[in-house]
């Protein structure tokens, strides 16, 4: 009870304190921050056109939620490519399947020159997909789709095939020798998720279960975690389907007292970062940057030059299994937003 | 007070104001009886059906689960006694820890600058919500509903643009953090089991809360404002103060929420907290707040997170089958609630 006192009061004086500082304004912080970030990249420059094609336009769509990291990624290859490629790049998103067709109906009123789209729920994509077709405009389909892709006359897909990610996740668990693991879904009904949990499922000698958790409330996925591997300690890997999720997991296996391996799909900086300092295992990338980035190329390539990439069948991204050795190196890359 | 309830006339024994009631009857009449019910029915349910549920460990990880629902749940149950919504709850959390992080790492200031600058920037949202309720007509539930798209959006916008990604940058290595951890997200260990120093927030959050409620003349208006706005002014209620406090303790809880996110997590993701603040509003009506206003209390809405945290982690713990998670929930909440319901009821009855 003590203690509990002292830490009211303490949290009482740190408050009276902050005021203090935020009145006077005048901490400022030595390390880390905007500055060193600058000087980070003072030496980076934005990239010019490389060619002197027609500055055609490109709209992509996909059906990314606000605020995701991944199609972040996404966006900023297909970005680069077109300041290469002489591109006028238009962007929008929807996670509601039938706004995403109508973005890529407007898109086609517009007479674009080239579209970009994901087929996470490709039947409410067919029209729409047919409807470019039918106006002339070449299509990619990127990410989710590689199934249909073909059936609805893209040109070409480029993306990971979830299952073909979750097998490799089952055999690199396989061969770090473990026996129990724990795939974390944090969006309920995702056909992705289920697919990657799912091909983990079929390579993985061991036991997996899935575990479904909130993946908009943080302090959700950490306790979900926790309990889970509280209760069951028998559980020696766990699988985050999203980068950001990945910190989670290692901070419930610590409070949990737990020694599973936390392993995750997709990377960022703190991803890299975990890898490097070995609280990760390993994390899946399906090279998102490569995805946005070989969309808007390959569109390019087929107006100048009618090249299809393929032969009909998906061009995958990934599965790529990143383990510490390689870890220190896509630091710098996740930093600045292109891994 | 002595404005809303005249004293009666010296001797006037027929005045039921006056009768005296017994500590049992007290007691039953308590808004948060059906709550605190509610919530031994789940604890004991869940010690039987999952093994680890007793565990001191386990019991901690459903504090923690509690604390962060629950420090949302205290001020937006103040608030709906208060007779008024809040849907940007959910959101603001994110903004705080958005314009905390941003706010640093942009102006390399130590993070406890950013930290108050936060707490200035929450606290004008919460006024901005009042202020817009009081001095137009429409309801909370449309102004609020406004609030919380602008904040979503804002987030997303301000993030994406000063940041350049959509989550901040990692402020971990910078000075003041280890500090401001130590404040927001450190863990206490107490008898070998760690807990998370939200649940102190949470329970200072609760006394707080309880004693404005019970024991001050704030308290009496925010019952009086619930329960008839125009009765309230009528006897000389600040009703406009009343109603801008109480954004403003909402506020006040998302900054903390907000903090603790920043500081457990390092870096914020700006599309986070949407749904959220349906979950506040959930703990409190659990808890017995009325969503007419005018009735509730601070401790039923913590026991209504509590509640909520025992079930969503219980689920766990039993390791139900997790295709029907929301399911199992579902169920729980609603017959958490229908016990409530059910013992006020009876408790009204005998009164």
């Amino acid at each position: 009870m003590a203690r509990v006192k002292t830490g009211v009061r303490t949290v009482g004086a740190v408050l009276v304190a902050v005021l203090g500082v935020t009145a006077g304004l005048t901490g400022c912080s030595s390390t880390g921050g905007k500055r060193a970030e600058d000087a980070r990249k003072a030496a980076t420059a934005q990239g010019k056109a490389a060619v002197n094609t027609p500055r055609w336009t490109f709209g992509m769509v996909t059906h990314s939620g606000d605020g995701d990291t991944f199609w972040d990624i996404v966006q900023s290859g297909a970005e680069q490519a077109a300041r290469k490629d002489n591109i006028n790049f238009l962007y929008a998103h929807d996670d509601e399947a039938q706004q995403q067709a109508q973005l890529v109906d407007s898109y086609i009123d517009k007479k674009v020159d080239g579209i970009i789209v994901t087929l996470a729920k490709p039947d409410a994509m067919k029209g729409a997909l047919a409807r470019a077709k039918k106006a002339g405009i070449p299509v990619i389909t990127v990410n989710s789709g590689s199934a249909e892709s073909k059936k609805f006359g893209a040109l070409t897909h480029i993306g990971q095939d979830e299952t073909i990610a979750g097998e490799a996740v089952g055999e690199e668990l396989n061969k770090r020798g473990k026996k129990k693991a724990l795939c974390i879904l944090h969006e309920q009904g995702n056909v992705g998720h289920e697919q990657r949990c799912d091909g983990a499922k079929k390579t993985f000698d061991g036991k997996m279960q899935n575990l479904y958790v909130t993946g908009t409330n943080m302090p959700d996925v950490q306790s979900s975690i926790e309990a889970r591997l509280q209760t069951d300690k028998s559980i020696d890997a766990v699988v985050t389907l999203g980068a950001p999720f990945a910190d989670t997991a290692v901070k419930a296996a610590d409070s949990a007292g737990s020694k599973a391996e936390i392993d995750t799909f997709d990377l960022n900086e703190t991803v890299a970062a975990g890898l490097k300092s070995g609280d990760l295992g390993f994390a899946v990338d399906q090279q998102p940057y490569l995805q946005g980035y070989q969309a808007v190329d390959l569109l390019w390539l087929y107006k100048y030059n009618a090249d299809v990439l393929g032969g009909g069948r998906p061009v995958l991204t990934g599965p790529q299994i990143i383990t510490k050795d390689q870890a220190a190196e896509l630091e710098d890359y996740a930093k600045r937003g292109t891994r | 007070m002595t404005a809303t309830a005249p004293a009666p006339a010296p001797g006037d024994k027929t005045d039921e104001r006056l009768v005296k009631t017994s500590p049992l009857k007290k007691l039953m009449g308590r808004p948060e009886l059906g709550s605190v019910v509610g919530a031994i029915a789940v604890f004991i349910f869940f010690s039987f059906v999952a093994d680890s549920f007793l565990q001191a460990s386990s019991l901690a990880t459903v504090l923690y689960a509690a604390s962060t629902l629950g420090i949302m749940a205290v001020p937006v149950a103040l608030l709906m006694i208060g007779g008024e919504f809040d849907l940007s709850a959910g959101v603001l959390v994110t903004t705080s820890a958005l314009v905390s992080s941003m706010f640093s790492y942009q102006m390399t200031a130590n993070v406890w600058v950013g930290v108050g600058v936060s707490l200035l920037v929450t606290l004008a949202i919460g006024v901005f919500n009042g202020v817009m309720l009081t001095r137009t007509d429409p309801p909370s539930f449309i102004i609020t509903l406004g609030t919380f798209l602008m904040l979503t959006g804002m987030n997303l916008g301000f993030t994406k643009m000063i940041s350049g990604t959509v989550s901040t940058k990692s402020i971990s290595d910078m000075e003041g953090f280890s500090s401001a951890k130590d404040v927001f997200a450190s863990t206490i260990t107490i008898g070998g089991v760690d807990f998370k120093i939200t649940i102190l927030w949470w329970l200072a959050l609760i006394a707080v809360a309880t004693w404005i409620l019970l024991r001050t003349r704030v308290g009496n208006w925010i019952f009086a404002v619930g329960g008839g706005e125009d009765a309230a002014r009528a006897v000389g209620v600040p009703v406009a103060k009343t109603k801008i406090g109480l954004y403003m303790g909402v506020a006040f809880g998302a900054w903390i929420s907000g903090q603790h996110l920043l500081f457990s997590y390092d870096t914020v993701q700006s599309g986070e907290g949407v749904g959220n603040e349906l979950i506040y509003i959930v703990a409190a009506v659990i808890g017995g707040c009325l969503i007419t206003g005018g009735y509730g209390s601070a401790v039923g809405a913590a026991v209504g997170a509590l509640i909520f945290g025992m079930v969503s982690k219980g689920i766990v713990y039993a390791e139900w089958n997790s295709d029907w998670f929301k399911f199992f929930l579902g169920v729980m909440l609603l017959l958490a609630t229908l016990l409530n319901h059910w013992v006020r009821k009876r408790a009204e009855a005998t009164k």
